[in-house]
């Protein structure tokens, strides 16, 4: 029975498993809780963690829909859980899994860190100049609109949701999906940056780049920062098309 | 046995870390960086509203320069900083900001012409100078003369953590992260690296460098409501305490923010109020004006934090099922300012609170207490970062206590911080990495490996039937009931007595999972005893510091007592045995003050004990302002007060219309 009559029960099941060790199994876990007025996934988790099983593992650091650490399969989508109220279920059966794509280690827990640090090299996400910058002189101008535009395509959080729900990267493991594609725009409109269409035709101009999009979309549907990530692929593959 | 070597080892990837990272590699040296997450998921990156840096380029920061900044951040922290390290921090923030600006980083820039802002309430129209567009823009921030905070929207810790993030990873720093440090090996007062646990499967390994920097962030999460993210256990400043020579610094100086939305404690920055926003009570009513008439909102934070908890105790506050909270309005910023300034926190209070603050009127009002937010305190440094007892070992960032902030942090002043150590304590940090060779044996590493191992081991066999997560709760509980914003002696010393019973507690706690794997049970042990070690730490000089200085503040000794507390609490764990910190204090010296201890500007200006040496300084400066006759600004400071940066960061900075002056 809930602790208050106002106040409803839920069922959250949980994909367990932990690859390390070899006698586990992936299995489903039920657990029910009273649901309590605001209730995220997060607050929920914490609780089944601290009340009913301390071996639960899952990723929450912000808490906030800030760092993007904490994806993962809600009822079939791909999202953020410490942004995912459990009211928004109405029947109050909410099914958790790990997200895919990314290593798995343990539960609802998943390595997105390496790989986000080897697409953040390959597409060799900084600034690329010949200039040297003087640290006492006053820094060069930008036109405002500019500079929030790329700001824009900065707020990516690297969550990993763009490539959760993305049907290329299914087919293709190479492929650098939507986080990827997204980061080369954002250089490409900073006008700090000296890099060519060219420059990053030689990053992204395959098919493990801007070409394999199938523009299925999926990454702009469940993105959490809402990011224009259709129109950025669009406008990177006009780009990327009319190179050499 | 599992050793990794490496010239420089860096724990914690956050701002600090990373830049310190960077700094490392720029000279050629191996540098590895441990952090518990991704990198990019650092504490740094919930970092809203801005970084302060004295640029001046907009019309209302006009006049900024190092010295006001300087002022501003002495004052803030209620002299207790140490006014060298002020010197070196605001000396060296320009270049930082404008280094971060040639990474990418895509500051807000001045537009042309007439701008609208909201200041005290009102609509008023501010013109640009024409040299200033398109360079960095500021917002204004509390506790500052100028509109000093430079800022992307309010993700401005998200852009600045990637740009360093992606810098570093150019630089091919190796990044380890889903790794717990979880004790200092160390050996005759010299540091040789860390033992971690690898988070993953478990496994123990030691790292061994040169040299060792923690930059592990702040302890916010030993309080039951904090804004800090839930990694911010202060694990690095424990393991440092408990070598039993490293000293921590202030550990009571612990600042708590005036608008956490209820009831998550998720941060609403600052830049609403500096953007115009206002505090409402219970009717509507904007009540800061009566408390503070120069500032209102926008006084320091650890002043609107308390005057928000008197207005509620006069019976002021909003009732909620979650108790009392008060509101913040920035509905009168208009939609388009929000929805283009503010949007991360419209986001936080529509998917949190159903709340959507560009609704005019009540309707928008967004629920705020105030809450933990920032530690001051942490490992005691000298002004080059590196521990003031133990050799080899440096830290930067939140987790030092460099001192920057004394009792009180500015707002805009914590990535600030973070980078600019990053650039400072970084270099001192390379060039000792690069003066020293490795000089330990195997046995050292040995054996504290694997007293980690039988740690580990004795923890899984208790079986005293205790939870760790009760303890945990009531330590929460405790700090947030007993040594918060408002604090007397009485609840200190239960606060103290409790927190030690409770660490003889975790003696007798039972896990269920017996696992020295992925054991997230066990993890917690650990962790709760090293926060409970901190906890204690925070309590106990809260108890013996018997003034109110910044944000510490005794109902029961409310003034601030130059005479008696002009001094920095260090906390020490000489035996593991122990289950109480050992306290002791150093002196903070007038005389060698640019700015001597005066009246702060907030409240009754007998809420002061002065201290005669302030005078005699005072005195001392008129005459060597006097003897030096018409000078420039530079020449003055330098007479006041000595400091040293490495590098070019001692350079004079560029501002618009002054030039180099």
């Amino acid at each position: 029975m809930p602790e208050n009559e106002n106040y409803r029960e839920i069922e959250i099941t949980v994909f367990r498993y932990n690859p390390q060790d070899k006698t586990s199994k992936p299995e489903y876990q039920t657990y029910t809780l009273t649901e309590t007025p605001g209730m995220t996934l997060y607050i929920a988790l914490i609780q089944i963690w601290s009340k009913m099983d301390h071996d639960l593992s899952f990723d929450f650091v912000c808490r906030a829909g800030i760092c993007g650490s904490c994806s993962m399969v809600v009822n079939g989508k791909p999202r953020l859980a410490c942004k995912t109220r459990t009211s928004e279920f109405e029947d109050g059966k909410i099914t958790l899994l790990p997200l895919p794509v990314f290593k798995h280690i343990k539960d609802l827990s998943v390595d997105t860190g390496n790989w986000m640090n080897e697409m953040s090299k390959n597409l060799e996400s900084w600034i690329h100049t010949q200039e040297e910058t003087d640290l006492s002189r006053i820094e060069k101008p930008v036109d405002p609109a500019v500079a929030e535009e790329v700001f824009e395509l900065d707020r990516c959080i690297e969550c990993g949701i763009c490539l959760a729900s993305c049907s290329t990267k299914v087919m293709r493991e190479d492929f650098v999906g939507a986080v990827g594609l997204n980061r080369v725009a954002r250089f490409q409109l900073d006008p700090h940056d000296q890099r060519t269409d060219e420059d990053f035709y030689e990053l992204v101009g395959d098919e493990n780049g801007v070409f394999g999009c199938m523009s299925l979309m999926g990454c702009e549907d469940h993105c959490p920062k809402n990011l224009p990530l259709q129109t950025k692929i669009a406008y990177m593959r006009r780009k990327m098309v009319k190179v050499k | 046995m599992k050793i990794i070597y490496t010239d420089a080892l860096i724990v914690g990837g956050g701002l600090a870390g990373l830049r310190s990272a960077i700094a490392a590699r720029e000279k050629g040296l191996d540098t590895i960086v441990l952090s518990m997450v991704p990198v990019k998921r650092s504490h740094s990156a919930a970092a809203q509203g801005g970084m302060q840096a004295s640029l001046a380029n907009t019309v209302m920061g006009e006049g900024d320069n190092e010295d006001v900044h300087f002022a501003d951040t002495v004052k803030g922290s209620d002299w207790g900083c140490d006014q060298k390290v002020a010197r070196m921090f605001v000396t060296t923030a320009p270049k930082a900001i404008r280094e971060l600006a040639a990474w990418g980083v895509p500051w807000s820039r001045i537009g042309k012409g007439d701008h609208t802002v909201v200041i005290n309430g009102k609509k008023e129209t501010i013109t640009e100078k024409d040299e200033s567009y398109g360079l960095i823009n500021a917002r204004d921030f509390g506790g500052t003369k100028k509109w000093r905070t430079c800022y992307t929207s309010d993700a401005t810790g998200h852009t600045m953590l990637y740009a360093v993030a992606n810098e570093a990873l150019r630089r091919d720093v190796e990044i380890h992260d889903k790794k717990e440090a979880i004790s200092v090996i160390h050996d005759s007062g010299v540091c040789h690296g860390v033992i971690v646990r690898d988070l993953i499967n478990g496994e123990l390994s030691a790292y061994v460098a040169r040299g060792t920097m923690i930059a592990t962030g702040g302890y916010g999460r030993i309080y039951k409501q904090s804004t800090n993210a839930i990694i911010c256990k202060g694990i690095g400043t424990a393991i440092a305490l408990e070598t039993g020579i490293v000293e921590l610094g202030n550990m009571e100086a612990v600042q708590f923010h005036p608008t956490p939305i209820v009831p998550s404690g998720i941060l609403l920055t600052e830049g609403c109020r500096g953007d115009g926003g206002v505090l409402r009570d219970k009717d509507g009513y904007r009540f800061m004006p009566d408390y503070e008439p120069e500032k209102k909102e926008l006084a320091s934070r650890d002043v609107v934090s308390r005057r928000m908890i008197e207005h509620i105790r006069k019976g002021k506050g909003v009732k909620s099922p979650y108790g009392d909270h008060l509101w913040l309005d920035i509905s009168i910023l208009g939609r388009e300012h929000i929805e283009k300034n503010l949007r991360d926190v419209q986001d936080i209070a529509i998917s949190f609170n159903g709340i959507d603050p560009a609704d005019e009127g009540e309707k928008g009002w967004m629920p705020v207490l105030p809450m933990q937010h920032y530690s001051m305190g942490g490992i005691r440094v000298k002004p080059t970062g590196e521990s003031t007892t133990m050799r080899g070992l440096f830290c930067a960032g939140e987790a030092a206590c460099w001192d920057l902030h004394g009792f009180n942090r500015l707002g805009g002043n914590s990535v600030s911080e973070a980078v600019v150590s990053g650039m400072i304590v970084g270099e001192y940090f390379t060039q000792y990495c690069e003066e020293t060779h490795l000089n330990t044996n195997t046995s050292v590493i040995e054996a504290h490996l694997q007293a980690q191992i039988d740690y580990l081991a004795e923890i899984l066999e208790r079986d005293g039937g205790l939870n760790i997560f009760d303890i945990k709760d009531e330590m929460r509980t405790i700090m947030q009931e007993k040594v918060g914003i408002f604090r007397n002696g009485d609840d200190l010393l239960d606060a103290v007595h409790q927190l030690e019973d409770l660490l003889k507690k975790t003696k007798e706690i039972t896990v269920e999972s017996k696992s020295m794997g992925n054991n997230p049970g066990l993890n917690e042990v650990y962790r709760v005893t090293k926060m409970l070690k901190l906890a204690l730490c925070v309590a106990k000089g809260a108890l013996q510091r018997t003034e109110s200085r910044g944000a510490h503040y005794r109902e029961d000794y409310p003034k601030r007592d130059d005479m008696h507390w002009l001094k920095r609490t260090i906390t020490t764990w000489p035996d593991t045995a122990d289950t109480l910190p050992t306290v002791h204090y150093e002196e903070i010296d007038i005389l060698e003050m640019e700015m001597p201890p005066a009246f702060r500007g907030y409240g009754s200006k007998d809420s002061l004990i002065p201290n005669p040496l302030s005078a005699q300084r005072e005195e001392e400066i008129e005459q060597i302002k006097k003897s030096l006759e018409t000078v420039n600004r530079f020449t003055v400071q330098e007479a006041l007060l000595d400091f040293a940066l490495p590098g070019n960061l001692k350079h004079k900075n560029e501002r618009v219309g002054v030039g180099y002056a």
